[in-house]
């Protein structure tokens, strides 16, 4: 028996028409992401990954094919998706408590029990003593982490995380990774993450979905088959060498 | 800036200001330079010991004015940027002509707008809400487009209506370009209402310049400028204290919690 898919992608084209004519960005993409699944779309720079990212959202328009979400056809943004961006996008006229509250106050949902949820969720990314700080007073790694804080605050079913830490240095990239699934281990929201790092689709990931090279199609879908929960010794055993491997080559055999 | 630092600041501006009035003083009893010609310090101060109510009267009227054409430009321009940002279409429109308007110069349409206002303070009103009203739309629009691309996508994937994302996302990231805009427009409203005042009229501290030129009174003269810079200064500063209560976010913020 097989469950419906949350999110289910096929065929997807898009095509954007320039002065100099038309460019191909997506050449029928497939994947499906199951319920509760963690599943990264991995690909070169420019490979149009983020507008996978940005269809499924329906904040863009596709060219062509079926994107559904839970079962739906997109039309539009839906409110059952939360996004993390590359940049944190907060607002800084407002603290970190108040931007987590951002979405709760669109969305009209009750003050008293969004200030509730929104100071729980701060305090699972671990920054529950930086409530009343303003987003310059924090480093980039905590404004992203607060970013995650509002995706997550409005309790959305799915999670869009588009390159949320290719701007951070190496060190807290990899603090934030293990953040993230600790995160998705408590709340189990089925997550999409864009990424173009090999080894943080790897430990992050139940598969990874392999873009090649614009127009980007689907190289492979690889099941990571490293047990949970994820250390950060894993990073360095044979099995996830393996996996960051084999990715690799076939991301590089593209290129030749 | 801590607050030893910004003592030191006033420190600086103010014994610079106070040797300039020296030196101008020295230079006016030295050489002996006729009151007309330039009056020296002690004797502009003479005059405002001498008749405060005039200046108190006049400067009322002046500040009045200001105020007014201030407050108009704000809001104009304010409503003005908003259907620049939500009806872009208009914007190709509108931006041309406001160009065309602020290019015109108002010293030269101020003795028109006494025409069609009459003597009163109505025509200083509108030349000081004309000369304010530019910088603010300009500013307030350009404030209003910049905000991330991402917060705007973000609106859009909390299906936010147009009137939530105006009111909190764009309008508060704007705020610190407003006050830019309002911080030229006061120094500007004080210019405009004088030039209204030169045109025509009788009362106000651009008249009472014109009038002391008139008798060779330059002590008057000169003490009327005086009390226009203080009330300008004055202005300025009330509204960047109104900056700094309505936008916490955009003060620097002390070094050791930046460098963390």
């Amino acid at each position: 028996m097989k469950t419906e898919a949350a999110i289910s992608v096929k065929d997807l084209r898009k095509v954007y028409s320039t002065r100099d004519g038309s460019i191909t960005s997506l050449d029928g993409v497939t994947f499906d992401i199951k319920p509760h699944e963690f599943v990264s779309v991995l690909g070169p720079s420019g490979s149009g990954k983020t507008t996978v990212l940005k269809i499924v959202a329906g904040l863009e328009k596709k060219t062509s094919g079926e994107v559904r979400v839970e079962g739906r056809d997109v039309v539009g943004p839906q409110r059952k998706i939360g996004i993390v961006f590359q940049v944190p996008a907060l607002m800084r006229w407002r603290t970190a408590i108040e931007n987590i509250l951002l979405p709760s106050e669109v969305l009209r949902i009750d003050k008293a029990q969004a200030r509730e949820r929104g100071m729980e969720t701060l305090r699972l990314v671990g920054l529950g003593d930086f409530a009343n700080k303003y987003p310059n007073e924090l480093s980039g790694g905590m404004q992203q982490r607060i970013s995650i804080a509002r995706a997550l605050a409005h309790d959305p079913s799915i999670m869009l995380l588009d390159e949320p830490f290719s701007a951070l240095d190496m060190m807290t990239r990899n603090q934030l990774n293990i953040e993230l699934l600790r995160i998705w281990s408590d709340r189990k929201q089925t997550s999409m993450l864009i990424t173009h790092s090999i080894s943080e689709a790897v430990f992050l990931s139940d598969r990874v979905v392999v873009l090649g090279a614009r127009p980007a199609k689907v190289l492979e879908i690889v099941e990571i088959d490293l047990p949970r929960p994820r250390t950060p010794e894993m990073r360095v055993s044979k099995a996830f060498i393996e996996i960051v491997d084999h990715i690799g080559r076939g991301i590089g055999l593209e290129y030749a | 800036m801590s607050s030893s630092e910004s003592v030191w600041q006033w420190f600086k501006v103010l014994t610079t200001l106070i040797s300039l009035v020296l030196i101008w003083e020295l230079s006016c009893r030295l050489f002996e330079i006729p009151q007309f010609l330039l009056p020296s310090p002690s004797s502009i101060v003479m005059r405002m010991i001498e008749k405060p109510m005039l200046f108190v009267v006049h400067g009322w009227y002046t500040l009045y004015e200001t105020f007014a054409g201030f407050i108009i430009a704000v809001l104009v321009g304010l409503l003005a940027a908003a259907i620049i940002i939500i009806m872009p279409s208009v914007r190709d429109v509108l931006m041309p002509i406001l160009l065309i308007a602020q290019l015109v110069p108002k010293v030269a349409i101020a003795p028109i707008l006494l025409v069609w206002f009459g003597y009163g303070v109505a025509p200083k009103i509108v030349i000081a809400f004309l000369v304010a009203f530019f910088p603010i739309v300009v500013n307030t629009a350009n404030g209003l487009m910049a905000v991330e691309r991402e917060l705007l996508d973000l609106g859009r994937s909390l299906e936010a209506s147009r009137w939530q994302i105006f009111w909190k996302f764009r309008m508060p990231s704007a705020l610190p370009e407003l006050f830019s805009g309002m911080k030229i427009a006061i120094t500007l409203a004080v210019i405009g209402a004088i030039i209204g005042e030169f045109v025509g009229g009788d009362r106000g501290l651009g008249y009472l310049i014109i009038i002391a030129n008139q008798e060779l009174d330059t002590p008057l003269a000169f003490a009327a400028l005086v009390v226009i810079s203080i009330g300008g200064i004055v202005l300025y500063g009330a509204v960047e204290l109104l900056e700094r209560l309505l936008i916490p976010w955009g003060q620097p913020i002390p070094q050791t919690q930046a460098a963390s």
